[in-house]
């Protein structure tokens, strides 16, 4: 494991630095909020009981984590903007989450399917992340990555489960991999933000672990009986603010709120 | 073990006064989320830790801890701390005691807690009639810090704090 190098004191006195920094940790962030979102939908929808509280729970995790993220956001823009402000008012292009955490949850498949395809990197990318020479960064990843872990048995459990279940199981599971499966390439996709944040040190260079990423989830898929898709291409879009069809609802039903209601709260 | 923060027995009786708003037998000293606490005249820092993230128990405690100290006078300024984060290990044997006694199991060492969630071994003691013979019935609770089990004896269900390291 190399040394931890720490931050210069003066890193953030660079306006530039600190722009790349903030779009950094959106690119991080908003794959939280989105994803948290997305399984706060199924409260009170879940296959049964025992799932859905465990989705419920997860979606709790992502989003006490994404309040630690803009918390540091807000701090680093050093402007009157909040938390809240940075996850309610933002416009679509705005947010750069990628593309998988925002696709729908069709059926239960879908959504574990999204979620081990996204527990797999999370965990990766919190474990990298606790060499960060931002101190900050090091103590969300430290408190994270223990819940990632947690996420990540819970979704791949059920993933050899539903691959290696019924009939009806497999087949609809293997669907969801088929339609994921574009989507993952994207997570080691990186923008300029996320480059100068390696260089920097700030962001582990993501890229270096995408060769793992798909051993660790190819070795799944064939324990769970399932077939490792062929694809031509990979769908990106997402780190840019270019998202699908999908995110504009999400954004519609999350923000109507804060929108309808300025400055609201509990 | 309780953490010593060299405070008189009146501020620790205010602090222990607190309690975790979900499990209301524990008090914020007990379940370790204090990690420091300063104080100057009538006004106290407090350094509080999260057990989960998303705990949404730890806005409450805030606000708890605030009017606490108000009562007597003192106004308080609390901290949210990430590092080191919260582990099980920091909840004190009196903490552990009161779990028990109100219902949920308290957390089992590491290794053992990993054997229980994925291995479904039979370690975990049910808060009803002490039987071992229980079972997971989910790795997630009606909070993110717990597990659901069953016994197979008295069959009935409980509660399990997960270890969390």
């Amino acid at each position: 494991m190399n040394p931890i190098k720490e931050l210069n004191p003066t890193f953030l006195q660079s306006q530039e630095n600190k722009t790349h920094l903030v779009n950094y940790l959106l690119g991080v962030a908003d794959n939280y909020l989105i994803l948290g979102q997305r399984l706060g939908e199924l409260c009170g929808h879940g296959p049964n009981l025992e799932p859905d509280i465990a989705l419920t729970n997860i979606s709790l995790d992502l989003l006490g984590q994404v309040r630690s993220f803009y918390q540091y956001i807000a701090q680093i823009k050093g402007d009157k903007s909040t938390e809240d402000d940075i996850a309610f008012l933002r416009k679509e292009r705005d947010y750069k989450n990628v593309l998988l955490v925002e696709q729908p949850n069709t059926d239960f498949g879908y959504v574990i399917v999204r979620q081990f395809f996204f527990d797999v990197y999370n965990k990766l990318f919190l474990n990298s992340l606790q060499q960060s020479a931002d101190e900050t960064l090091r103590a969300l990843a430290f408190k994270g990555i223990k819940e990632a872990s947690y996420h990540e048995r819970f979704s791949g459990d059920w993933f050899k489960r539903l691959g290696d279940g019924t009939a009806e199981s497999k087949e609809r599971v293997q669907q969801a991999v088929n339609d994921l499966w574009i989507y993952t390439d994207e997570l080691f996709h990186t923008t300029e933000a996320d480059n100068a944040m390696i260089a920097a040190g700030v962001a582990p260079d993501m890229l270096q672990l995408r060769e793992y990423y798909y051993e660790k989830v190819e070795e799944l898929l064939s324990t769970a009986t399932l077939q490792i898709p062929e694809v031509e291409y990979f769908q990106k879009g997402g780190k840019q603010g270019i998202h699908s069809e999908h995110m504009g609802r999400i954004l519609a039903e999350m923000q109507y709120m804060q929108r309808t209601y300025p400055d609201s709260k509990w | 073990m309780i953490q010593d923060f060299n405070i008189s027995s009146e501020i620790q009786a205010i602090l222990e006064s607190v309690m975790d708003p979900e499990i209301p037998v524990l008090n914020v000293v007990d379940l370790g989320v204090i990690r420091d606490v300063e104080v100057k005249g009538k006004e106290i820092t407090i350094k509080l830790t999260p057990t989960y993230s998303g705990c949404p128990a730890m806005d409450v405690i805030g606000d708890d801890l605030e009017r606490a100290f108000a009562a007597y006078g003192y106004t308080t300024v609390v901290q949210l701390i990430m590092s080191p984060p919260w582990t099980t290990d920091w909840i004190t044997t009196r903490g552990r005691a009161a779990l028990e006694k109100y219902g949920i199991a308290a957390p089992l060492d590491e290794t053992a807690d990993k054997d229980v969630l994925l291995n479904d071994k039979k370690l975990v003691k049910c808060t009803h009639c002490g039987s071992q013979n229980t079972k997971l019935v989910s790795q997630f609770g009606s909070t993110a810090c717990k597990a659901m089990f069953q016994c197979d004896d008295c069959l009935e269900p409980f509660d399990y704090f997960k270890c969390l390291k």
